[in-house]
C-alpha cells in the first residue's frame, strides 16, 4: 500500500485550498458534525431552493482526509437535488467501506477518496461531512431535527 | 522522583538490547517495517516474564479465590494475596489492607468518588483538580458535584504545561474537601509537584487523590513519602495485563468508607434483614476479581524492579531529551509541553499536517504514536489545539527508535509539502 493511494494530489490540494470553505450567510440550515475520537469538528451550511441545494459551505478543523472530503463534497452536491444527493451518499459510502468497490462514474473527483478504505481508522474522517450534510438537509426540512451528529 | 543519591549511584545501567529481547512483540513488523512502538503511555507491551506468569497461573493454579478448601482454590488465593503483598511493597504502603484491586485507574478514581466523596460532600464543599487532568480524573468528580451539589475548581497551568502553584494555593480553603491531581500528565509528560500539593492540601484539611497511571512505570512511587491519601494506577501501563489496577488508600479512610459495589466476597454474613460487610480490602472487591491479572501485575513489578526503576528512569530521560532535540530540528515541528520536569512523553504538532495524518504516515513507517486529544479535552482547549501527536517512551525504546521517528516525520513533510 503506497501512501500516495491515500494522499492523492486531489486530496492534498483540497486540504490545502478547501473549496466552499467558511460560513454561508444567510443560510437555510446548518448542522455540526463531531468525531469525538479525534476531536474533528465541522459545520455544513445550506441554502436551499425547494429540493435543490442552491449553495453550500463548510467550516471547521480536521485532518486532510476530513477537510478534503468535505471540500470535494461541497463541489459535488452544489446544484443537486435530494434524490441525486441520496445516490451520491450511497455511492460514496460503498466506495469508503467495500473492498474492491469500483467508483461509480457519478462520483467524479470524489473517487480520489477510494484509498481511505485501506485505513479503517480513517473512514470516519471521510464520512463525517456526509453525515453532517444529511443532518443539515433534515434541519432544512424540519427545524426540530437534531443539529449535531457524532461519529460515535 | 523520590530516588536518593545512593540509589542513583548503585543503579545498574540498562542494557536496552537485552531488555528488548524480553518483549517478543517488538520482533514483529508493521506495514513491512520493524515495529517502533511509541505508544506505551496508552498501553505498554508485556515482557515474557509477565506472559509466562499469567500462563503458569492459568495452566496450573486457577480456581476461584477465598472460596474452597480444595488445593487449587488455596493456590489461587495465595497467588492473588501474594500479588497484593507485592503491590504493597512496590509502592511502600503500610498494609495490604490499603491495596484494593480494581480494573484500572479509572475504576479506582470512581471508587473514591462514589464511596468517599459522594456520601460526605455537601453544597459549598469544593473539589480541586488541575487543568491538565485526564478525563478519568475530571468526569468522576463532575458526577459527584451533580450528586451532592459540591463545586469543582480547576487549578490553572501555564503554556509549558506546568501547574501554577501559587494559583493552586489560592484555590485552597477550608471549603476544599478533596484535591485530585495527576502525578504525571498523560498528554504532556509534565511531572507535578505532588508532595507540595499534598502538604498544602493537608494544611487545609483536604484529602488528596493522585492519579499515578503515568508515573508508576517511570519512577519510584512511595505513597508514604508522598503522604497522599489515595493513589491510583493501572497494570497495563506498567508492563502488566489490562483489566487490573490498584487503588491505594490510607487504611483509616478506607475503613470509614461504605462499600461501593455489593456482592460475593465483600460480605461477612447475609440475611434478608441485615448484611454485614467484610473488612479491608475485601469490602471493596465484590465478585470474582481479575486473578490472573493480579498475578501478571506482580510479575511486572518483579520485572521492573529487576531492571531498577532508577535505571529505567535514567534511560527514558535520555531518550526523551534526544527525541525533544531531534524533533525540534524538523522544520515546522513544535513540541507541546515543555515543563522543566517531564517524564517519558513528547507531544508535538507539525505545521500544515494534522496529527491524524501524521499518525497514519508514521504508522506506514512502522511507528506507533497516539494522536488526538489524549482524553484531555479541557487541556487541548486551553492550549488552543484540537489534537497533538504523542510519542511516549518506555524501557525498551532506543536511540534508533527516535531516529526512525524523526525520519518518518521527514516523510510526512515530504507528502504534505
Amino acid at each position: 500500500m503506497d501512501l500516495k493511494d491515500l494522499y492523492r494530489d486531489v486530496i492534498l490540494d483540497h486540504n490545502k485550498r478547501p473549496r466552499n470553505f467558511g460560513k454561508l450567510e444567510p443560510s437555510d440550515a446548518f448542522a455540526d458534525g463531531h468525531n469525538p475520537l479525534c476531536g474533528d469538528r465541522l459545520t455544513v451550511f445550506l441554502r436551499m431552493q425547494g429540493d435543490r441545494v442552491e449553495d453550500i459551505r463548510f467550516d471547521g478543523k480536521g485532518c486532510a482526509i476530513s477537510t478534503a472530503s468535505a471540500s470535494l463534497m461541497t463541489e459535488a452536491i452544489k446544484g443537486r437535488n435530494k434524490v441525486d444527493i441520496g445516490t451520491l451518499f450511497h455511492n460514496i459510502h460503498s466506495l469508503l467501506t467495500q473492498q474492491n468497490a469500483v467508483a461509480d462514474p457519478s462520483l467524479g473527483k470524489l473517487a480520489a477518496l477510494s484509498g481511505v478504505r485501506e485505513y479503517p481508522a480513517r473512514v470516519k474522517c471521510a464520512s463525517l461531512c456526509w453525515h453532517t450534510l444529511n443532518a443539515a438537509l433534515e434541519r432544512a426540512a424540519h427545524t426540530e431535527a437534531p443539529a449535531t451528529v457524532s461519529t460515535e | 522522583m523520590a530516588a536518593t543519591a545512593s540509589q542513583v549511584v548503585h543503579s545498574p545501567v540498562l542494557d536496552v538490547e537485552r531488555v528488548r529481547r524480553d518483549f517478543p512483540i517488538l520482533d514483529r513488523t508493521v506495514n513491512g517495517r520493524p515495529l517502533v512502538y511509541l505508544d506505551s503511555g496508552a498501553s505498554s507491551q508485556r515482557p515474557v516474564a509477565v506472559l509466562r506468569a499469567v500462563e503458569e497461573y492459568e495452566t496450573h493454579s486457577h480456581a476461584n479465590i477465598h472460596r474452597g478448601v480444595h488445593a487449587l482454590s488455596q493456590a489461587a488465593t495465595e497467588a492473588f494475596e501474594g500479588a497484593r503483598e507485592r503491590v504493597r511493597r512496590f509502592i511502600n504502603a503500610h498494609s495490604t489492607k490499603e491495596i484494593i484491586f480494581v480494573r484500572g485507574t479509572t475504576e479506582a478514581i470512581n471508587l473514591v468518588a462514589q464511596s468517599f466523596a459522594r456520601p460526605r460532600f455537601k453544597p459549598g464543599d469544593e473539589i480541586i483538580v488541575t487543568a491538565l487532568e485526564h478525563h478519568a480524573n475530571i468526569v468522576p468528580w463532575q458526577m459527584v458535584c451533580e450528586q451532592t451539589g459540591c463545586t469543582l475548581k480547576v487549578a490553572p497551568i501555564n503554556k509549558r504545561g506546568e501547574l501554577l502553584f501559587d494559583e493552586y494555593l489560592k484555590l485552597l480553603s477550608p471549603r476544599t474537601r478533596l484535591v485530585a491531581v495527576a502525578h504525571v500528565s498523560n498528554a504532556l509528560g509534565s511531572i507535578l509537584p505532588v508532595k507540595r500539593i499534598v502538604d498544602a492540601a493537608h494544611a487545609q484539611g483536604a484529602v488528596v487523590l493522585v492519579d499515578g497511571a503515568q508515573a508508576v512505570p517511570h519512577s519510584h512511587v512511595d505513597v508514604r513519602a508522598l503522604g497522599c491519601d489515595f493513589y491510583a494506577f493501572s497494570g497495563h501501563k506498567l508492563y502488566g495485563p489490562t483489566g487490573i489496577g490498584v487503588l491505594y488508600g490510607r487504611e483509616e479512610l478506607l475503613e470509614s468508607m461504605p462499600p461501593w459495589q455489593g456482592g460475593g466476597d465483600m460480605i461477612l454474613t447475609v440475611s434478608f434483614e441485615k448484611t454485614t460487610y467484610s473488612g479491608l480490602p475485601a469490602k471493596f472487591e465484590a465478585g470474582t476479581p481479575n486473578i490472573s491479572g493480579a498475578v501478571g501485575l506482580a510479575a511486572a513489578m518483579d520485572y521492573v524492579e529487576s531492571l531498577g526503576l532508577d535505571a529505567i528512569a535514567a534511560h527514558e530521560q535520555r531518550i526523551v531529551e534526544l527525541a525533544t532535540a531531534e524533533l525540534e530540528k524538523i522544520p515546522g515541528v513544535q513540541i507541546i509541553g515543555t515543563a522543566a520536569n517531564k517524564a517519558s512523553i513528547v507531544s508535538f504538532i507539525m505545521d500544515g499536517v494534522h496529527p491524524h495524518d501524521l499518525g497514519t504516515i508514521l504508522d506506514h513507517e512502522g511507528v506507533a504514536v497516539r494522536t488526538g486529544h489524549h482524553c484531555a479535552m479541557p487541556l487541548m482547549t486551553f492550549l488552543g489545539l484540537p489534537a497533538t501527536a504523542r510519542a511516549s517512551f518506555a524501557v525498551y525504546n532506543t536511540e534508533k527508535d527516535v531516529a526512525i521517528l524523526a525520519a518518518a516525520l521527514g516523510k510526512a513533510r515530504e507528502v504534505f509539502g
